[in-house]
């Protein structure tokens, strides 16, 4: 234990105006300078710049500090920044305890003189943390060369892809029986009008023939624990009922069952129809059938016929109803989230008839009908006719409090814009009508692509939709051109919804599962909105595509890059710092009672027998976590939280009040 | 100042959701009363019951424990301990004569800011309503 003497020095940070307009920061500066040992306060407009830095390395060096306060902006922005600073002087990093005057007083409050005593008692209480605070040694752990990626679609794919590229295994863990998530449902893609398939099979071809990536499908991970560098995992892998290692994938099996063309096609959203055993579309990866075990007959009621007809057409003897679940246990270092987004249920906007009338169409729904892996080969076909007139509906879902979602979906505007083409290349004669609150064809190419869809003739008219009704065989949509204030009703039939992107049904699980956080839109929260939008607040776990918001492919695809650069990243050092604040015990008080051992979660704390009959709590600090919990729990005192000790907490208590 | 009782308010928050909530009430510029000072723990399960009543030896009218929503703990149930402490020691401070609506425990998430700003504002003003904590020792 170091007994020399507390030398501490503070600064305060103006952040240009940020602090200094709500904070009298001289009188801060003056009043901080007469606490105990404290050797300098100063003040500073911007402290996390190099000259602030400099000002507190050179302070350091030449007034002997060994203890530093910075007044300034949340620990969570900066602490890593200054903990290095003081680092470069010669000081341990964990000599320095920041006091939050800018998030949790300068921006929440008006009153100057409030604010300025209120950043005085909150510096105060650094400064006497600080007095208290220990030099620290500082751990690393390894992290383990593999990584685990989340959902299958574009984002889990180019994660996965980039990953595996860089010499990491990545286990790829796809809830489906396919990978290819939403972007294989798509037919072209905005603004170049790339066919989604052709740009993505070649993806998930790689995915499949890649030697690092060990591809889970028809998966779900159920457990997580540990942290970065050893995250422990357990994933679900389902009974497909098909031996994946027998089936070739020739289909015979589906032709054969007796429910074929009765079950409704995910894939297709409900537009086409499938047999028993599936594969959801042509070019799946793994290219392997799946029973589906809710509308099997053999596997419901224990009889389809004779004998389940998918078993004796199967020339390889795949069909295996004996299959049982299986748990894999994976030990892997960093984990990317890329679970992907549910459409909107147009169902919530009764007024668009969605769910009532056959000729109302999800964005999703429509894709489908246009794409040539459809269910009508591509053929835009509605009530057996080609539709003369189609209105397309924006924002359906989106920007839209009624329903519970603020945000916009990004996609919308540039999907409806080449839906409407879609049509136009197919039906030129076709009229093609968009009602729409704003265009956001903020990509590269986007405004240009609108541009060349509203000179291919397709109208565009400011305005929300009232209500649908039917007419006849065809549909009135109602509604008002709020340019010139006028009612428009128009004849259509076709109406297409651009139904936007909402957080997965089970988001919420998934988040409690990883221990990650979702923003007020329900999306996976990141690490910060600016400088860490791939991060969560979990160490070693990053978000990739619309899991964590609505994303078009292009950002998707760039967000993957960066979730998998955050994870290669530290997987290419090997080893990561992580935090030293743990439990530590002190062997002359503890009595040996085990309240820590039963309050611990992650097993740290274990009761050794030093001496005969006498039994004395011990902690692994690779395992704790430095909640803090057994500290609270001691009954006789022994255990302390490092960095945050009793006498710590409380010589802040008393200094804030 | 303002003639009006002024309260003396200690905040505890947990370092993954509350304290992370509160910086975002601030990001987002959102206003309350200035009376709370914050003390940043790890997790909430960290408050002891000793903290609650050192801040009301002080001279603090009133305490606020936030911690992460029931589920998302960072570390798995110290949010639950925590509610369990605090039940005890809001029993503790009614005998002891302080009065257990002067202890408030609430769940704020990272996202929470403007509940961080609600909470803040609707403790200070009760507290406000209460009154100064009588009989309290100083040091």
């Amino acid at each position: 234990m170091e007994t020399a003497e507390i030398r501490i020095g503070v600064y305060i940070c103006h952040c240009g105006i940020n602090i200094a307009s709500t904070v009298d920061v001289d009188r801060v500066r003056d009043s901080i300078s007469q606490l105990p040992n404290v050797i300098v306060s100063r003040d500073f407009k911007y402290m996390c710049s190099d000259p602030g830095q400099e000002l507190v390395i050179r302070d350091i060096k030449e007034k002997g500090l060994n203890r530093i306060v910075l007044a300034s902006c949340s620990p969570r922005m900066h602490e890593p920044t200054f903990r290095m600073t003081i680092q470069q002087a010669g000081l341990n990093p964990y000599c320095l305890e920041m006091a939050n005057i800018r998030e949790q007083c300068s921006w929440v409050h008006e009153d100057r003189e409030y604010a300025t005593e209120k950043a005085v008692k909150l510096v105060s209480a650094a400064v006497a943390k600080v007095s208290l605070l220990e030099p620290l040694e500082e751990k690393e752990v390894e992290v383990r060369p593999e990584a685990l990626v989340i959902g299958g679609g574009i984002a889990g794919i180019q994660a996965s892809l980039d990953i595996a590229d860089a010499g990491f295994k990545v286990y790829l863990v796809e809830r489906e029986s396919s990978i290819g998530g939403h972007m294989a449902q798509l037919d072209k893609t905005f603004p170049t009008l790339d066919c989604s398939a052709c740009i993505l099979t070649p993806k998930m071809v790689e995915v499949e023939r890649h030697p690092n990536i060990e591809l889970l499908s028809y998966s779900e991970v159920t457990e997580v624990s540990g942290y970065i560098g050893n995250f422990h995992l357990k994933v679900r892998k389902k009974p497909r009922y098909i031996a994946m290692d027998k089936c070739t994938g020739c289909g015979m099996c589906a032709e054969a069952c007796r429910m074929k063309g009765r079950i409704i096609s995910e894939f297709d959203v409900g537009m086409g129809k499938r047999s028993v055993p599936y594969i959801p579309f042509p070019y799946a990866v793994p290219s392997k059938y799946t029973i589906d075990p809710e509308n099997c007959l053999f596997i419901t009621k224990g009889k389809c016929g004779k004998s389940p007809a998918c078993k004796d057409a199967c020339s390889s003897d795949a069909v295996d109803f004996e299959q049982k679940e299986e748990i894999v246990e994976l030990d892997v270092g960093t984990i990317v989230v890329a679970t992907g987004f549910d459409l909107f249920d147009a169902r919530e906007k009764p007024e668009y008839g969605y769910g009532l009338y056959d000729n109302v169409l999800s964005g999703l729904e429509f894709e489908r009908l246009v794409s040539s892996s459809g269910p009508t080969q591509g053929k835009i076909i509605i009530d057996g006719k080609e539709p003369k007139n189609v209105v397309f509906i924006q924002c359906v879902g989106s920007r839209d409090k009624s329903v519970g979602n603020e945000y916009c979906s990004r996609v919308c505007c540039m999907y409806t814009a080449k839906q409407a083409h879609l049509i136009h290349e197919k039906l030129p004669d076709a009229k093609l009508t968009v009602f729409y609150m704003d265009i956001r064809a903020f990509g590269k190419g986007y405004e240009e692509f609108y541009d060349r869809v509203r000179e291919e003739g397709v109208r565009y008219i400011r305005g929300n939709v009232s209500e649908i009704i039917k007419k006849g065989d065809r549909l009135l949509v109602m509604a008002e051109d709020t340019l010139i204030g006028e009612p428009v009703d128009i004849e259509a039939d076709l109406v297409v919804l651009a139904t936007g992107i909402v957080p997965r049904r089970d988001v919420k699980e998934v988040a409690n599962l990883l221990k990650i956080s979702q923003s007020p839109d329900g999306f996976f929260l990141e690490g910060h909105p600016k400088m860490r939008p791939v991060d969560t607040a979990t160490d070693g776990i990053y978000l990739a595509g619309c899991a964590q918001g609505p994303k078009d492919i292009p950002d998707t695809v760039a967000q993957a890059k960066g979730a998998a650069s955050s994870a290669m990243t530290k997987m290419a050092r090997g080893k990561v710092k992580v935090e030293v604040t743990t439990a530590s015990v002190d062997a002359f008080v503890c009595r040996g009672c085990g309240r820590c051992v039963e309050v611990c979660e992650y097993g740290a704390p274990n009761l050794e027998e030093v001496e005969p009959g006498i039994l004395v709590s011990q902690i692994n600090d690779s395992i704790c976590k430095g909640c803090g919990a057994c500290s609270v729990a001691c009954p006789s005192g022994a255990i302390s939280m490092k960095h945050f000790k009793n006498e710590q907490i409380l010589s802040q208590i008393a200094a804030v009040i | 100042m303002s003639e009006e009782f002024e309260p003396n308010i200690v905040g505890f928050a947990c370092n993954w959701c509350s304290y992370a909530g509160a910086d975002l009430a601030g990001t987002s510029r959102m206003k309350y009363p200035p009376n709370i000072r914050i003390i940043r723990v790890m997790c909430s399960g960290r408050v002891s019951p000793a903290f609650i009543l050192k801040a009301f030896q002080m001279g603090a009218d009133g305490v606020l424990v936030t911690g992460c929503h029931p589920g998302d703990c960072h570390y798995i149930a110290g949010n639950l301990k925590c509610e369990k402490t605090m039940g005890t020691t809001r029993k503790l401070i009614d005998v002891l004569g302080i009065g257990e609506e002067r202890l408030r425990l609430e769940w704020v998430s990272a996202s929470e800011g403007s509940k961080f700003a609600d909470v803040v504002t609707d403790f200070t003003n009760r507290i406000r309503g209460l009154g100064p904590l009588s009989g309290k020792s100083q040091g």
